[in-house]
């Protein structure tokens, strides 16, 4: 399990475009929001929680297909599934290596990009902590999106229509406790839905990923 | 007897094509009385005025497109336990009618919406959960669509099925949380047994809900028969690509046990 961590996050370093892709892009849409809504800002004080939300959530959406699709080409995946460790184990893997490439950064990114967008001060412990606590989550459903869709050619926008319905409670709750730490309110209810569905989805459904993936390679 | 032998298609052909002329014409007898009944021959609300009446259209529609994918969830199940052919054709089957009947609860919501509550849309926890269940059937139908193998696909479809189930019932209370709600309850209260509509717009309703539950099982029947057929004939034209293949073409190709 851990050479399987180590050797995808070296890929993902080392072999460019994965890595890095989902924070510029995440960097880039907190740019262009005050070009969009103007550069008023008791507004974007206003609405930074949620575009920082859906903004991390977005650029986790762009790097899913590759979780497996590069391994299932190469014949990998094949050689993992055959491999002692069960392939739980390596969807487990697969979505703790996609948090680490995606997730953390773009937790670590968020407090920076929330002080671009005039986000309260008061926000920001609920924002960092939401999304460390929910990005895993995030991680978790994409890697069984992905794994629905691996057989596929074209399985990228399928990927995004499948997952950002799974992807509605986690947002909610997500932005809910930011914004409600933002307007000074209690914040530990929210925080604590969302890890619920992030303990759920980490238990639960990497049974559910590796099923679909031993479909799609029968 | 046990409602296994359906899983024969043979035998599902059989039974549905002797039910589903019946069921269809009770159906529209259903449908046709509970709307006629219910757009003329009942009085205007006293201060809904006769907007009202859109809710011998989005009651029942509301309700298929939720026992839709309930129907659904049961035949992804019994597919991945049993292996029933039929059972996933009946899912495929059932996803773009709920998908319709879906968008006919939204489209009427919203038209009734925009007189009472002076907006087509508000992001109410009712309306944002359905929203959130036209986008399951979404991604349900264009996965579907998408793979090609037709085992694989209603494994996955079935997968996505269950998982989205869970999901769907999380995002329904999830709304809760994060918005009030504008929709008044529900209409027809199983669990309380009090109702909030009076009886003279109440008879009509049944009739429409009865009307809508059969259209929705007599569609489905009919699907799941163009599906079956759909399956037979590429299961004959692959015999005879393979005849047309073999060394010599006037030996009459083998047997194969397909459904």
């Amino acid at each position: 399990m851990i050479a399987l961590l180590r050797r995808d996050l070296a890929l993902a370093i080392r072999a460019g475009g994965g890595f890095g892709l989902g924070l510029a892009f995440f960097l880039i849409l907190c740019i262009l929001v005050p070009f969009g809504v103007g550069p008023d800002s008791g507004t974007l004080a206003k609405i930074a929680p949620g575009i920082l939300w859906v903004g991390a959530l977005l650029a986790c959406l762009l790097s899913l297909d590759r979780i497996f699709q590069l391994d299932f080409e190469d014949g990998t995946l094949d050689l993992l599934a055959t491999a002692p460790l069960p392939l739980e184990a390596v969807a487990t893997t697969k979505a703790l290596a996609h948090w680490i490439t995606t997730g953390l950064p773009l937790t670590l990114a968020a407090a920076p990009l929330g002080q671009l967008l005039n986000l309260p001060a008061a926000a920001m412990p609920a924002l960092v902590l939401g999304l460390a606590l929910g990005t895993p989550a995030l991680s978790v459903i994409g890697t069984f999106g992905a794994a629905l869709t691996v057989g596929l050619k074209r399985g990228g926008l399928l990927i995004s229509l499948l997952v950002l319905p799974l992807y509605m409670p986690t947002l909610l709750f997500g932005a809910d406790a930011a914004r409600r730490g933002a307007e000074g309110l209690e914040t530990t209810t929210p925080l604590l839905l969302m890890t619920g569905i992030s303990a759920a989805s980490l238990a639960l459904l990497p049974f559910a990923t590796a099923a679909a993936l031993r479909m799609n390679l029968r | 007897m046990s409602i296994w032998k359906y899983a024969n298609p043979t035998q599902f052909m059989r039974t549905s094509a002797w039910l589903l002329p019946g069921l269809s014409v009770l159906a529209a007898l259903c449908v046709a009385t509970g709307l006629v009944w219910g757009f003329f021959f009942t009085p205007d609300d006293f201060r809904q005025g006769s907007t009202v009446k859109i809710i011998y259209l989005h009651v029942p529609s509301a309700l298929m497109a939720i026992n839709a994918w309930l129907m659904m969830l049961v035949a992804s199940l019994i597919w991945l336990i049993r292996r029933h052919h039929v059972s996933a054709l009946a899912a495929k089957a059932a996803a773009p009618v709920g998908l319709v009947m879906t968008v006919i609860a939204l489209a009427t919501g919203a038209i009734w919406g925009e007189p009472m509550w002076g907006t087509y849309w508000a992001w109410d926890p009712r309306l944002t959960s359905f929203l959130i269940l036209f986008l399951f059937y979404l991604g349900y139908i264009a996965l579907w669509q998408a793979i090609e193998t037709q085992d694989t696909a209603a494994d996955l479809t079935s997968v996505l099925c269950l998982v989205g189930s869970v999901f769907a019932l999380l995002s329904r209370y999830a709304v809760n949380f994060w918005n009030q709600g504008l929709h008044q309850g529900t209409s027809v209260p199983v669990a309380t047994g009090e109702r909030s509509v009076a009886d003279v717009f109440f008879v009509p309703l049944v009739f429409s809900m009865v009307g809508f539950g059969l259209l929705f099982v007599a569609l489905v029947l009919l699907r799941t028969r163009t599906e079956i057929r759909s399956r037979r004939l590429h299961a004959l034209l692959a015999r005879e690509r393979a005849a047309d293949t073999r060394v010599a073409p006037n030996t009459p190709p083998s047997e194969s046990p397909t459904s």
